[in-house]
């Protein structure tokens, strides 16, 4: 096979503008990439890893100059290129593919002719030629009646359908190079594991070399042939897969490896007992999108027929793709959102037959974690004001209030001198503290938390997830945890519930789904799991657990 | 609040106007000092042009001192740009704030009048309410208002209605707080930037409103605005030119000035643009 070597990176450093929080956006980046490989560039946000796939392009924004080092392409130097030649390689001979497939595409253009559009700019084809091609791309990345496709609007397809698309027109003029940044982040696992196959397909098929940048360490194992880890815009490791994967030598890269959720390490304490906290009876709520006062739009069924019991002490996962209707139930629970029919019972109150004035007791009951740790707090409040917001709302002294935030902050492990600073000044990890302190404020019995780690990541995911679970246990909280991560679900959960279109299609403890999965949608999930086939080595679970624990 | 005078004084046209502005208002106060006594008393000789013994800007048709006049106009102007736009700020912030808050039957209400008052022409609809209820200038100042609110109904709405679906803002549901803490507490201090830049700039309007209406003679008789003045010369426009000049100069500049100062408050208050063109 052949394996010579298409890019070459040597000693690339990136100045960012001054004022920020680093003067490198990159800094002495050396690596190469050879035909018929995948590359995979891993790490977590503010890694440079994005910038360094922009610097291949040609890409880099005003502000941000290269100021040592060189990438050449097949030996020719692409940072001082003539920009004629940089736009020829340029999807030319380096294809790339971005992250958010729902606005990669012009709205406005059908979709064949922005695949033509490339064809016209890299290749000599006449004009039938060019339509015979987009058919045969639009076949190769596995699109159902390409004749059809071709000329549908952007708008028409899914998620997964456009990023098939954007890599049909990354492949049109038959590149050498692949650079595909994050392209499977913002799809569901089962749409995620599909475009996986199919990079992986047309890499082998075509002999390309592929950089691949991810956060991920699940997408690594299922593709990578060679693994760069990179922090703070260096890279601190490299090596083959199985190497990095398996035998990981940096410390960094140990505990990135070691926070992949990873099995069931399950708590050991039986099952609770008793009768339930909430009982949610066929709760169902149908959308209308789009349509007006006469009506017409689409109805989607966010809820059809939603029945669940969260018992004192159990924290209960509710897992889903995007649409699934996984979140109608806990925003039904909370209140912020009223179902068509059904029950939800709290202690034996039905919470949706009440008026406003006789729910807002029991709102103290029911507190919530957002996802978005950047929305979900008041930019100009100071971060003891927004924890005491609500104890104050419900007739607290306001200085006893901030005397029990700063506690709180406390409890999340903050300092309690973050009560006078504004949320701006934090992390996303500390935010989603913040947020957590917030909903524990009130002293609720039952806590929702709506893809609380799904915005951070994997590093600050496991520590947020660790600080959740000791909270619930001093606390006896129960829990009801929405995500789409089945590995998360797996961590956290005692039982887990298993949504598809409003429905709840398998629930049962999280253990026996795992081992014993019987819908066959839960199976699809499962099989979907970036990674399963690859075992995080036990030594680094150890390590992890006890630095937890401390 | 360093931060943003650090913005605010990046752009440089923003702090011309700021200086410019302070002039007009330190004109306008001073003006009793400056020129003590009514402007509307003949000084001189009518048809005194520019430059002359003691009126370096002439006099008017009846012999009274433009210098005069331009001073305590300035303060009729700035008086009524403020007042009115400050009426128009209650009334439109509080309508679009329910109507964007609460949604549904109230916002469509809210709505449907506000768009009954954009169908008329603003002019007009203040000629009308000033010749109906007599010209002085209360009726100016609610005229003008009474034009000007819809726009910034339509913009505190939509604030609103973005800031509402806001994760903080569930939150604050969540934590049991009152719709009157929301409003006030949650989620009008985040939008009130655009307001307050859109408020400024409808301060130059409220100016060129009010000149117009005294322009058609349709001012407070008492007082002496801009508009009167120019309005007084027009028929004399060949013959005394510096009559209706001076007072234009004095319109144009201020309003500019504004329109500056509220350009420089738009990149400051709204960080995520400025950072944009730097």
């Amino acid at each position: 096979m052949n394996h010579e070597t298409l890019l070459e990176v040597r000693d690339l450093t990136l100045a960012l503008p001054g004022g920020g929080d680093r003067a490198h956006a990159v800094e002495a980046l050396s690596f190469e990439l050879a035909a018929n490989e995948i590359l995979c560039i891993v790490g977590e946000s503010g890694s440079g890893k994005s910038m360094t796939a922009h610097a291949l392009m040609g890409l880099l924004p005003r502000a941000v100059r290269p100021v040592g080092g060189e990438i050449r392409y097949r030996g020719r130097d692409v940072l001082t290129m003539s920009p004629a030649e940089s736009r020829a390689l340029r999807g030319g001979r380096i294809g790339m593919i971005f992250q958010e497939p729902m606005t990669a595409l012009n709205p406005l253009v059908r979709v064949g002719r922005q695949i033509e559009e490339m064809l016209e700019l890299h290749t000599e084809l006449d004009r039938a030629a060019r339509r015979t091609r987009v058919l045969e791309l639009l076949e190769a990345v596995g699109l159902p009646n390409p004749p059809e496709l071709a000329r549908a609007y952007p708008f028409k397809l899914s998620g997964g359908q456009r990023q098939r698309v954007m890599i049909a027109i990354a492949l049109a003029a038959e590149p050498d190079v692949l650079i595909a940044d994050e392209p499977t982040t913002a799809l569901d696992v089962t749409t995620q594991q599909q475009i996986l196959e199919l990079i992986g397909r047309l890499q082998t098929e075509r002999g390309m070399g592929v950089i691949f940048i991810t956060h991920d360490f699940g997408v690594v194992a299922e593709i990578a042939d060679r693994v760069a880890v990179m922090r703070h815009g260096r890279i601190v490791e490299q090596g083959s897969a199985d190497e990095v994967l398996n035998r990981p030598q940096h410390p960094y890269t140990r505990t990135l490896i070691a926070a992949v959720p990873h099995g069931l390490h399950h708590r050991d304490e039986p099952p609770p007992a008793g009768p339930p906290l909430l009982v949610a009876k066929d709760l169902r709520k149908t959308f209308r999108v789009g349509g007006g006062w006469l009506g017409g739009g689409r109805e989607v069924r966010a809820a059809d027929g939603i029945s669940l019991e969260i018992r004192p002490g159990e924290t209960v996962g509710l897992v889903g793709e995007s649409g699934s209707g996984k979140s109608t139930l806990g925003r039904a629970i909370v209140g912020l959102m009223k179902p068509d029919a059904g029950q939800i019972l709290f202690e034996g109150v039905d919470l949706l037959a009440l008026k406003p004035n006789a729910f807002r007791p029991y709102r103290r009951h029911v507190q919530m974690v957002f996802q978005d740790p950047y929305a979900s707090l008041n930019p100009r409040h100071t971060v003891g004001d927004i924890i005491a917001q609500g104890p104050v709302a419900f007739g607290e002294d306001r200085d006893k209030a901030l005397a029990r935030a700063r506690e709180l902050l406390g409890l999340v492990g903050l300092d309690a001198s973050a009560a006078e600073r504004f949320p701006h000044e934090f992390s996303g990890g500390q935010r989603q503290r913040i947020s957590i302190a917030r909903a524990l404020a009130l002293d609720p019995r039952l806590l929702i938390a709506d893809e609380p780690v799904s915005a951070l990541d994997v590093s600050v995911q496991a520590q947020v997830l660790a600080l959740l679970e000791t909270i619930r246990k001093r606390l006896e909280l129960s829990m009801l945890f929405i995500t789409h991560d089945l590995r998360i679900a797996a961590r956290i959960c005692d039982r887990v519930a298993v949504m598809q279109r409003g429905r709840i299609v398998e629930l049962k403890t999280a253990r026996e789904l795992f081992e014993n999965p019987e819908h066959p949608y839960t199976r699809t999930l499962l099989d979907a799991i970036p990674g399963r086939g690859w075992q995080v080595p036990d030594a680094l679970v150890a390590a992890e657990a006890q630095r937890l624990a401390v | 609040m360093k931060s943003f005078w650090t913005t605010f004084s990046r752009n440089r046209g923003a702090v011309i106007g700021l200086a410019v502005l302070a002039l007009v208002v330190l004109v306008a106060l001073c003006a009793d000092l400056l020129y003590p006594g009514s402007p509307w008393d003949m000084a001189t000789a009518p048809f005194q042009p520019p430059l002359s013994e003691g009126f370096p800007l002439g006099s008017d048709l009846l012999g009274r001192d433009i210098a005069a006049g331009l001073a305590h106009g300035a303060r009729v102007s700035l008086l009524i740009g403020l007042v009115s736009t400050a009426v128009a700020l209650a009334l439109g912030v509080s309508l679009g704030a329910l109507a964007g808050y609460f949604g549904g039957a109230v916002d469509d209400a809210i709505m449907r009048v506000t768009e009954f008052f954009q169908t008329i022409p603003n002019f007009v609809l203040a000629v009308v309410l000033v010749a109906i209820f007599t010209p002085s200038i209360g009726s100016i100042v609610a005229a003008i208002a009474i034009v000007s609110w819809p726009p910034l109904a339509r913009l505190a709405r939509a604030e609103f209605l973005s800031l509402r679906s806001r994760e903080f803002v569930q939150a604050a549901i969540t934590s049991g707080q009152t719709h009157a803490t929301i409003i006030f507490r949650q989620i009008l201090p985040n939008s009130l930037s655009p307001i307050i830049v859109s408020g400024s700039l409808m301060v130059a309007t409220a100016i060129l409103l009010e000149s117009s209406l005294s322009f058609l003679g349709l001012g407070d008789p008492n007082l002496m605005s801009w508009g009167f003045m120019i309005g007084a010369a027009r028929t004399v426009i060949r013959q005394a030119w510096w009559m209706s000049f001076f007072p234009g100069v004095a319109i144009l500049v201020t309003v500019l000035a504004i329109n500056l100062i509220g350009e420089g408050l738009n990149d400051a208050m709204n960080p995520r643009l400025a950072r944009a063109r730097q």
